[in-house]
């Protein structure tokens, strides 16, 4: 198994590590049982992330597409954070082992969960599933 | 300063230059087929004859137990299709093993019991031995072989074999050891264990990768697994791979003169684990002192093992890892899981396997490098985050 240039680029150098503190929007995803959890933390004003951090625990693919989801959608909108989608992080890290897919679905959706926390904050109606259809089977 | 450091020689070792040297003569000049009645066919024959000889005496056996075969898993594969085959015809079809065993001899059965052969794994304790009371009332009238491994190749766990060959005797049934592991590490003297067949690799002691042996006793029959040719009296088709046989010979009689001097890696072993200990939230896996003499499996705490596999590598060292995120299947480490070691800390988890080669450098440079990776995979890991505020609270 062989990750790309980019992948390990992020691994060793990951962007946004850390946690906001009082943040606007918390999601945390995964479960360690699979060896993989994310959590990304938001600070939102007027619809626009300005500013996003995350903690991982996983394999050298979870902290990449971590780092890389925090990569996409800071200084993004709303909207626009919701479109990201798995194939996009894959794809900005110049591709993923077959295997490690999932990982990039992770980091979907801890964008999303995120996202819903802030929804919920709010008092906005969660118009948007955080679970990704492409999430694989897991116990 | 970056060192190179190979710490994974549990999964394979470089071929030594005293076994390159012993094979290289019998790849062009003494190429012959040990088949031939001609002079290069006897000449490859005397050779063949030889190195039988010298690895009877290695295991105190007699040369003609001793067949030749590709790797490990084919003698695995051999010892327990061949026996339980040949002996269900006498009505004993079952099989005991353990949860712990090498893939090559857990799929092995897996694939026997959907033949409709009932195996019975027998469980382990948390320090990876296995549970003989379980083995003891597994083991019946019905059982054709028990096969137990020498030594986890993972956690370095050996196992009692001479107790485990006498219960398997005790029910009249075959006992059969994966001593991959084993062999280099611990001096197997075949005129007194109980043990009927024993399988072994010529990669984990500086032969090459591609040659392996089956022993089986004297008097003990099982079904060939590789029809063909009357190659290895009858048992094994197939050319003898002369120079990997010579090759193999000359390792198993260096690893074997080595032993006395594995107290040397016991002491290097014992200094890692003891310095890999200190970090928090760190366990060692498998016995403390029956264990092979090279290995360290330690298990950390919220981090993932490939990650810290990464930034081993990257600082030059070769490990391995328990993780399911570093192995194809997606599995957390199978002997662990049965250790009892829950999912989360099993993906935690390093195998560090040093050698006669380890220098106490090479340690040195171990335990400087992996405790700053450990705290930094923890300083971005949201499970650390809880332990720390949790402290503060």
């Amino acid at each position: 198994m062989q990750y790309s240039e980019k992948v390990m680029d992020h691994f060793m150098n990951p962007r946004n590590v850390g946690e906001i503190e009082n943040a606007d929007g918390v999601g945390m995803v995964g479960n360690a049982k699979c060896g993989d959890i994310m959590k990304m933390y938001l600070k939102i004003e007027d619809d626009v992330i300005v500013d996003c951090k995350f903690k991982t625990f996983g394999c050298g693919a979870a902290i990449a597409t971590s780092s890389m989801a925090t990569e996409l959608i800071k200084g993004k909108t709303i909207e626009e954070a919701l479109a990201l989608t798995n194939s996009a992080v894959v794809e900005a890290l110049e591709g993923l082992p077959a295997v490690k897919v999932h990982c990039s679905v992770l980091a979907e959706e801890a964008v999303k969960s995120a996202l819903a926390d802030y929804y919920k904050k709010i008092g906005r109606p969660i118009d948007f599933e955080i679970e990704s259809d492409e999430h694989e089977d897991e116990e | 300063m970056k060192r190179f450091v190979y710490a994974d020689n549990a999964a394979t070792t470089p071929v030594s230059r005293e076994v390159i040297e012993a094979m290289a003569p019998v790849f062009s000049e003494q190429w012959g087929n040990p088949s031939s009645l001609h002079a290069k066919g006897r000449e490859a024959k005397e050779l063949l004859d030889g190195a039988r000889e010298r690895i009877a005496k290695v295991f105190s056996c007699s040369a003609n137990e001793i067949y030749f075969t590709s790797c490990g898993s084919e003698s695995d594969n051999w010892a327990i299709r061949g026996a339980v085959k040949r002996l269900a015809k006498k009505g004993r079809n079952h099989i005991v093993t353990s949860a712990i065993e090498h893939p090559a001899v857990l799929n092995t059965c897996r694939d026997l019991e959907k033949e409709g052969y009932p195996v019975t794994y027998v469980g382990v304790d948390s320090d990876g031995i296995v549970k003989m009371d379980e083995l003891e009332a597994a083991i019946t009238d019905k059982t054709a072989v028990v096969a137990i491994m020498f030594a986890n190749n993972e956690v370095g766990t050996i196992q009692p074999i001479e107790e485990i060959g006498k219960l398997a005797h005790a029910k009249g049934a075959l006992m059969f050891t994966d001593a991959v592991q084993a062999i280099g590490n611990i001096d197997i003297d075949l005129s007194k264990l109980p043990v009927d067949m024993l399988a072994l690799s010529g990669h984990k002691i500086h032969a090459p990768k591609g040659i392996g042996m089956l022993y089986i006793k004297k008097g003990v029959v099982i079904d060939n697994l590789i029809s063909g040719g009357g190659q290895e009296r009858r048992k094994r088709a197939g050319t003898e791979n002369l120079p990997y046989i010579v090759g193999l010979a000359k390792a198993l009689e260096v690893a074997s003169a080595k032993i006395p001097e594995l107290d040397r890696v016991v002491k290097m072993r014992d200094r890692l684990i003891e310095g890999l200990e200190k970090v928090p939230f760190s366990k060692l896996n498998g016995h403390r002192t029956q264990r092979l003499a090279g290995n360290v499996n330690i298990g950390f705490e919220f981090i993932e093992g490939e990650s810290m596999l990464l930034w081993l590598d990257i600082s030059g060292i070769c490990a391995s890892t328990g993780s399911a995120c570093s192995s194809a299947s997606l599995e957390a480490s199978h002997v662990l899981l049965a250790m009892g070691v829950p999912h989360e800390k099993a993906h935690g988890s390093v195998r560090l396997s040093i050698t006669h080669e380890t220098t106490e450098e090479d340690i040195d440079y171990i335990l400087e490098t992996l405790p700053p990776i450990i705290e930094k995979l923890r300083n971005m890991s949201p499970l650390w985050e809880e332990i720390v505020k949790g402290n503060q609270n």
